[in-house]
């Protein structure tokens, strides 16, 4: 009796300091959580206040007076003339007349600075697409500078130190002449989506690397989604088990955890250097992505060709269906919804992928948009790192807003592998 | 003729060799209505047709186009002038990158020296005749294929077990590209891991101290030799790991613990996949915020404290890559600790332990093998990060132990060695691949050792 009453005293006397340990550990996994919570919003709050401002641009509205003494002398209008004309000084008189107290060599160049470089190019297009405008006077917008630019966007302040602030007093306050006279403003950023990289942050834009993405996924998903799908109908269906299968399962389960540079260095040395494919080619970087996805597929297929019931096979057999027609007309069309989620997944994977196509060179400077999966492109991710890795401040929001183009992507596709998964799944 | 439309004209002829074995099923027994007689639908004679005519045609045209480029500059240089011959290895290597931007278009004749020309008109010349004989054989092979089943079509013919015996061949090929991968991966490395241990012994690169790659243009420069001692890598590979680690095997654990015992479902409904998210965002985002948000944020307040932090520190990087690994830790742990058996909680809780002392001492010891298998599987993933590191850590290789200086990785050094130009009998290119092979290595045997446990251990419950 004595000593069951010791018992429930030595219970009652560490029952506080146990409650509390309790209520400790739990206070631990909220932490654990929340941290991991916090670190997500902190991480999209910090990607998206670095890149909205991305997809607005500063133009800059200049009295352009198309001077045919300038543009074609001889009134020929023939197509190289118009070319080859010097569009630069149209821009440069336009520039000076709206400024026409600055003087001197230096301060020009400053003055000039407020506009981009390829603000000829917009004239010689303009031009070129209609020679009437010869001889007239026309009000154009034109990009501004990148430093305008992230001025405009507050980058870049006032009370910042002169010498280590990219734009001067006297640009300052040029900017705000412009403002008065309502001739410099902020617009959507088209050019972003339609532009291809360029060493001009104002002008850089997401279109080549989205089609070098786009080239890439494309090599990747026709390879791979036939060749996982055919080896998991395989392996789950037709394979006896033995030892070359058992191997053939450890090499796909091994392959999933290999670093994905290795697959790079794989690329690198046998796709170029063996057979001789072209280096920074979405071909060679699709083949690669392909050898990187295909045990996801793999092992995604096999798992939802073994969730289809037995019964199934087991009816179709009993029918008279031979084991190929068993699996082509009842299995995997039962089970591809699963296989589809299974290769968007993968695919999401190898659109944010980018350290194996560093690997085979699809990290140069790609000014074009790529037409072709043999054309040197680049890829979005790789792009980010390319732009991340640049000096110029205005080139951070336009890595940033790479990144929300880039998750916006990512988003879609596990959107519609989540849509395929609830819509048409089957569960047994 | 082109590639494209020889492979072209061969599926055409494919899907005509269809229609007529499928027509000629029917004539061999007379007619549609005698179908019965047949042993396979028609369908099936279609289809043997088809897989004769075109298959072999189409896999002879993608073996010459594998190949036609090695075996035609093989031919160039046998058929050149002598002078070639003579000529070493770079220069002929040099020749025939102007041979081939000659061929391809990208520079024009004129701009290179004759004997390039010359190779390249020579290029041109032999690989037309290939081509066009790629197109006889190609078409001839495709209808001697055809016609062969074609004239072979008779009511006995077993059309359906053919046809099924060439697909299960093709499913069997297609599932043994996983091997031809591990093989390639180990082929390609291991050969130029040893020509790059010729020239540097392999026990300097494991135990030397010292990792210069830069090697010298000219002899009498200083470190002219540049030297490969691989220990500041590993060393520095082994800190950014164990920095992630450290974040992310906490986190990940006591999220998943709270995740699968305590929340409430609604909780763990929401918030596990927000924690999934982390999985799902681009290595090549992080190294961004690693490089941007996290280097200067660490360095601020290092500078608030009176600490001097590098910018380019292994803490921000290791940081970084830690929460990228806790929902991989989380993940896992979390599915082993829903394996463990309730019986054990319910025996558990029946003596009279608390939640957490239940979870301590009984569900976590059933589960660890579980979450260790899982976190060797995190550690290999950490090793072989490479976007993160590249962005966020530095590129000298200091031997160093405090986590506040710069530090380089293995990873870091082979996108630094093999981005850009390069020549292929480098030293300096080929250490790349010496460090690929041992990141292929250590992650492979830290695979291995993940997947054994994890395995031995789900068998246990179930």
């Amino acid at each position: 009796m004595s000593k069951g009453v010791r018992t429930a005293e030595l219970v009652e006397k560490g029952l506080k300091r146990r409650y509390r340990a309790e209520w400790m550990f739990q206070a631990y996994g909220i932490a654990a959580v929340s941290l991991g919570i916090i670190f997500v919003l902190f991480l999209f709050y910090s990607v998206i206040s670095k890149g909205y401002t991305s997809f607005a641009q500063t133009y800059v509205q200049l009295e352009i007076q198309y001077d045919e003494q300038i543009i074609d002398p001889e009134g020929a209008r023939d197509i190289e003339t118009l070319r080859m004309a010097d569009y630069m000084s149209l821009v440069r008189t336009s520039l000076k007349d709206m400024f026409p107290q600055v003087e001197g060599r230096a301060n020009l160049r400053k003055l000039y600075e407020l506009v981009s470089s390829n603000a000829p190019f917009r004239l010689q297009n303009r031009v070129m697409d209609d020679p009437a405008l010869l001889g007239t006077t026309q009000k154009v917008w034109v990009l501004a500078g990148d430093e305008v630019d992230q001025f405009m966007k507050g980058q870049i302040t006032a009370d910042e130190e002169e010498s280590t602030r990219p734009l001067n007093d006297q640009q300052l306050a040029w900017i705000g002449v412009l403002e008065q006279r309502g001739v410099i403003e902020k617009r959507f950023n088209t050019e972003f989506f339609t532009n291809g990289d360029s060493r001009e942050p104002e002008q850089a834009g997401v279109a080549g690397a989205a089609m070098g993405s786009f080239f890439t996924l494309i090599v990747t998903l026709l390879l791979s989604f036939p060749i996982g799908v055919a080896s998991a109908v395989y392996l789950e269906e037709f394979a006896p088990r033995n030892r070359w299968t058992d191997l053939i399962e450890v090499n796909i389960n091994n392959l999933a955890a290999v670093p994905s540079i290795v697959f790079g260095l794989l690329g690198l040395a046998v796709f170029i250097n063996f057979f001789g494919l072209p280096r920074s080619a979405p071909l060679v970087g699709g083949l690669v992505l392909t050898l990187m996805t295909l045990p996801t597929i793999i092992i995604a297929s096999r798992a939802s060709l073994k969730a289809v019931p037995p019964s199934i096979r087991e009816a179709a057999l009993g029918m008279g269906a031979s084991q190929i027609q068993m699996v082509a007309h009842h299995v995997l069309p039962l089970a591809m919804p699963g296989m589809l989620t299974g290769t968007i997944i993968g695919m999401a994977r190898a659109l944010g992928e980018s350290a194996p196509l560093l690997m085979i060179g699809m990290v140069a400077f790609i000014v074009d948009v790529p037409q072709a999966i043999t054309d040197p492109s680049t890829a979005l991710p790789v792009q980010i790192y390319l732009w991340a890795d640049s000096p110029e401040r205005a080139f951070v929001e336009r890595t940033s807003g790479a990144i929300m183009v880039l998750l916006l992507f990512l988003l879609l596709m596990n959107g519609l592998a989540v849509i395929l998964r609830n819509r048409f799944e089957r569960r047994w | 003729m082109s590639t494209s439309t020889l492979i072209l004209i061969l599926l055409l002829l494919a899907a005509a060799a269809y229609r007529f074995g499928r027509k000629r099923s029917f004539a061999v027994v007379g007619g549609p209505r005698a179908q019965r007689k047949l042993h396979s639908l028609p369908a099936y004679y279609g289809l043997l047709t088809a897989l004769w005519c075109g298959l072999p045609a189409l896999v002879l045209v993608g073996l010459w186009q594998l190949s036609h480029d090695t075996v035609i500059s093989h031919l160039v240089i046998e058929n050149l002038p002598q002078q070639v011959g003579t000529l070493s290895e770079s220069e002929r290597s040099l020749l025939f990158n102007d041979v081939h931007n000659v061929v391809l278009g990208n520079v024009a004749v004129e701009q290179v020296t004759p004997a390039a020309a010359a190779a390249a008109a020579e290029y041109q010349r032999l690989d037309g005749i290939a081509q066009a004989a790629l197109a006889v054989v190609a078409l001839s092979f495709a209808l001697i294929g055809g016609l062969f089943v074609w004239r072979r079509i008779s009511p006995v013919l077993r059309a359906r077990n053919r046809v099924e015996g060439i697909i299960e061949a093709l499913l069997l090929g297609c599932s043994t590209v996983a091997i031809f991968t591990t093989i390639g991966i180990v082929l390609s490395v291991l050969f130029e891991a040893m020509r790059f241990f010729h020239s540097v012994p392999i026990h300097e690169f494991i135990f030397g101290t010292q990792w210069s790659p830069q090697t010298a243009i000219r002899a009498d420069q200083v470190g002219s030799s540049g030297s490969f001692g691989a220990v500041p890598l590993f060393t520095g590979t082994l800190m950014i790991s164990g920095i992630a680690m450290m974040v992310a095997v906490p986190v990940g654990l006591f999220s998943a613990i709270y995740l699968a015992e305590y929340a409430h479902p609604r909780f763990r409904s929401t918030a596990k996949p927000f924690l999934e998210v982390l999985a799902g965002i681009p290595t090549v985002v992080y190294g961004f915020f690693a490089a941007l948000t996290m280097g200067p944020l660490l360095r601020n307040f290092g500078e608030s404290i009176g600490l001097d932090v590098a910018s380019e520190s292994a803490l921000a990087a290791g940081l970084v890559m830690g929460i990228m690994i806790i929902p991989f830790v989380s993940s896992l742990a979390d599915d082993m600790i829903t394996a463990v058996p309730q019986a054990m909680r319910d025996g558990s809780y029946a003596l009279g332990g608390t939640h957490s002392e239940t979870i301590r001492k009984v569900v976590l010891p059933a589960a660890l093998p579980g979450i260790v298998g899982g976190v060797l599987l995190a550690i290999s993933r950490a090793i072989g990060e490479t976007m993160i590191v590249v962005m966020a850590a530095g590129l000298s290789a200091n031997l160093t132990a405090n986590p506040l200086e710069a530090v380089t990785t293995v990873t870091v050094q082979i996108v630094t060695l093999l981005v850009g130009d390069q020549e292929f009998d480098s030293p300096k290119t080929l250490a790349a691949f010496a460090l690929g092979l041992m990141l292929f290595l250590v992650t492979l045997a830290l695979n291995v050792l993940a997947l054994h446990i994890v395995r031995k251990y789900r068998e246990q419950y179930e």
